[in-house]
């Protein structure tokens, strides 16, 4: 008798295309690195301290989250560290740490983990944070009062804020230039605008987010504000200042084209996408807060079961 | 192993492996010691079989295992049988197993040679169920389904194979006996060959419509061909054999030509051996040779923890033991190296929407997955496309989480298959009772 070789047995298929959650994660992250680095160079060891906490908490968040509900360990998908790195490139670099501390919380565990861990949450963890945080505590947002202690080479105005008080005269003071290239207040990671796209596009072209919410979120922020200034040019800002200020560019790359919050059919992509867009422009000029990235995607996330079931016909399919 | 592109945003394509115009005869293997058949009844009470341990059987003898029962097998070696016993395979398909010690000597059993001469179905449903490529003759000589149109495949159904297009290259002359013997005992005059395009000058030469299948995963797979055939899909939930449309193997039907060409039933069927390299061989096997004679015939060493796989690497099922047997429809037998092996996780799916992207069924995938999981089998069938399904597998291919999205769905499909005979047999046992009582 020869001894029998044990087998390993399993179902099929028996390829795999090599993708992982793992990849995903540490690749986003690796792209927004793009963006992190400017604002880390412009901010210095403050913002460094905030990305460092950001990170960190969110991962012991999970780590703590994980043996309570004594599931497996999930901080090697690297979500949670993704989640905290997200968090960090929105806030102002002299955050307190208890406020980024707080923020990982309800962005890990009431965003995230109480809906069932990972693909189970209907909203943005990140943006669950940032708006809990903003109701709660909304002066440590107020980027002008934040950064007060920074003369830096440039307009040291949010220039969102500055836009909303002083009206649309104040527009010309930001050149396109500095916009894109970080000259301008705002979050760590916000601010960059050529790092974030850059970043971005990497991320579509290899496939880990999603163009068509990308660049129909673009488009919604651009068509929306356009009309607004066709509409009224006197009282609002033109689309190129919409674009690059602000979460903006985050939104469209970063955090609208997160998994489980956003459709994955072709049609409601678009719709989806779009409405952020549309939706952030209207929160900017007629709504009562600053900024609207955060709060238009929250509401297309809560649309977002309901658009995607906008769908093609299962081939086959009589009735 | 296939991997996915640095340009993820395009969708990967997986394609055929179309034969070589360079491709190599296939190597022959000696009739083994020991031969395992399987025969697709098991039995309940060993007094139901009605052969016994060291029963004399012949190559080409006809052997019915369990009484009263219709499925057959013959015997492809001269010997004599050395063990009968129940063998439960994927799916808990029952089958019986039948070992037979292979003798020196080869005897042919004359039985079919008698009766050749006049090709009819009740004949040929008597002997050829089980030889090299399957036929499915029960399928035709069924009263109840109307075919009305038989579906010749030349082309593998899953990728990396490519012994189904060998046959055809090969064995033109066999397929154009066997089609004459096809329309003589069925009476349809309806055939087409689905080939892929390098094989249409072979396929013309065999008189059959033709069709041309595409090189792209899953073109060829049978509900895909039978769209290209009919023109339209076949309604989710019907079969095949619903529209009217029997597919048989191009292997089977060379089977067919030889069978009344020779005078007796063949009992050799090619088979592509994968190695762990990726290279491939093709070699002539006599069904129910044990798959560790293959290997050892190429000196393929098998070690713990490697992975192998009868059929292709998208469909086919992986086996727990090297002495399971060459069957009719082993197309092709794949060994991957341990470290190579890829396995699925119990991670949830994140919605990233790649299953949806790939699939040719335009199921939604992301959704479909979450009810399986759940056991809604009954919510998924009516709610969520799952018989709209064509089994590619594309789905776990490309799955971020690596759930085991294709195997959820061919369970599903399996427990509902089997769900109104359970609750038939429930009502029958209650019925009987309320009688007694």
């Amino acid at each position: 008798m020869h001894s029998q070789k044990k087998l390993i047995v399993s179902h099929a298929p028996f390829w795999h295309d090599g993708s992982s959650i793992t990849t995903r994660s540490y690749h986003i992250m690796l792209a927004a690195m793009l963006a992190i680095i400017p604002g880390l160079i412009m901010y210095g060891a403050s913002a460094v301290a905030v990305v460092s906490m950001s990170v960190s908490s969110a991962i012991l968040w999970e780590l703590a989250f994980n043996k309570i509900s004594k599931q497996p360990v999930s901080v090697g998908d690297g979500n949670a560290s993704l989640i905290g790195l997200l968090f960090a490139m929105m806030l102002p670099a002299t955050s307190p740490w208890w406020v980024v501390v707080t923020g990982t919380f309800v962005a890990v565990i009431i965003g995230k983990q109480i809906f069932g861990g990972i693909g189970a949450n209907p909203f943005n963890p990140v943006l669950i944070g940032m708006s809990i945080l903003m109701v709660a505590w909304k002066d440590y947002f107020d980027f002008d009062a934040a950064l007060v202690n920074y003369d830096l080479d440039m307009v040291m105005v949010y220039p969102l804020a500055y836009l909303k008080n002083f009206g649309v005269s104040i527009v010309d003071q930001f050149s396109i230039i500095d916009l894109l290239t970080g000259k301008q207040v705002g979050g760590i990671g916000a601010t960059f605008g050529i790092g974030i796209i850059l970043g971005g596009i990497y991320l579509i072209i290899r496939g880990f987010i999603r163009w068509e919410i990308t660049i129909s979120f673009l488009a919604g922020i651009f068509i929306t504000a356009l009309a607004f200034q066709i509409s009224d040019p006197q009282n609002y800002a033109g689309p190129v200042f919409h674009l690059l200020t602000g979460y903006t560019l985050l939104g469209a790359f970063y955090l609208s084209t997160e998994d489980s919050s956003s459709p994955v059919n072709f049609i409601p992509m678009l719709i989806y996408g779009a409405g952020c867009g549309v939706m952030t422009v209207l929160i900017r000029n007629i709504g009562a807060y600053v900024d609207g990235v955060v709060l238009a995607i929250l509401l297309m996330n809560l649309a977002n079961p309901l658009i995607d079931k906008i769908r093609p016909k299962a081939i086959g399919k009589v009735a | 192993m296939i991997k996915k592109t640095f340009v993820g945003l395009l969708k990967p394509r997986l394609e055929y492996d179309i034969l070589s115009a360079t491709h190599t005869e296939p190597e022959i293997i000696p009739a083994p010691k020991k031969v395992t058949i399987l025969s697709g009844t098991s039995f309940e009470r060993s007094d139901a079989v009605q052969l016994k341990v060291g029963d004399k059987v012949k190559t080409g003898q006809k052997l019915v295992p369990v009484i009263d029962s219709e499925d057959y097998v013959i015997s492809t070696v001269t010997g004599t049988i050395s063990s009968i016993s129940n063998y439960t395979g994927n799916f808990g398909r029952a089958f019986t197993s039948i070992t037979i010690d292979t003798d020196d000597t080869e005897e042919i059993d004359e039985k079919f040679g008698e009766i050749c001469n006049k090709p009819d179905l009740a004949n040929a449903v008597d002997f050829l169920g089980s030889v090299p490529g399957g036929l499915p003759l029960k399928i035709l000589n069924d009263p109840e389904k109307s075919i009305n149109r038989i579906v010749i495949y030349g082309m593998d159904k899953d990728l990396l194979m490519t012994t189904t297009q060998f046959v055809v290259k090969t064995r033109t002359d066999l397929i154009i006996k066997g089609i004459g013997i096809l329309k003589e005992i069925t009476g349809i005059e309806n055939i087409t060959m689905a080939v892929p395009s390098s094989l249409m000058h072979n396929a013309n030469k065999t008189g059959a419509d033709v069709t041309i299948i595409d090189k792209e995963y899953p073109s060829a797979l049978p509900f895909m061909i039978a769209k290209e055939v009919l023109g339209d899909y076949v309604p989710a939930g019907r079969s095949l054999e619903d529209m009217g449309i029997c597919l048989i193997s191009a292997e089977a039907i060379a089977s067919l030509g030889a069978a009344y060409t020779e005078g007796k039933i063949p009992v050799k069927k090619v088979v592509e051996i994968v190695d762990k390299d990726g290279s491939k061989k093709y070699v002539s096997v006599t069904m129910g040779t044990p798959v560790s004679d293959v290997f050892k015939a190429f000196d393929i060493k098998v070690k713990d923890k490697d992975r192998v796989i009868v059929g292709g690497p998208m469909t086919g099922s992986s086996i727990y033991s090297v002495d399971y047997p060459v069957q009719a429809d082993t197309d092709a037998v794949i060994i991957q190296d341990g470290s190579k092996v890829e396995t699925v996780s119990d991670y949830p799916c994140i919605n990233c929407g790649e299953c949806v992207r790939i699939c040719p069924s335009k199921i939604q995938v992301n959704i479909l997955v979450r009810f399986l999981e759940a056991g809604e089998y009954q919510e998924a069938a009516d709610a969520h496309d799952l018989y709209s399904c064509v089994e590619c597998g594309l789905c776990s291919y490309v799955c971020t989480s690596k759930m085991p999205v294709f195997q959820y769905i061919r369970l599903a499909k399996y427990e509902l298959a089997n769900a109104p005979a359970e609750v038939e047999a429930e009502e029958e046992t209650e019925a009987a009772e309320e009688e007694n009582a």
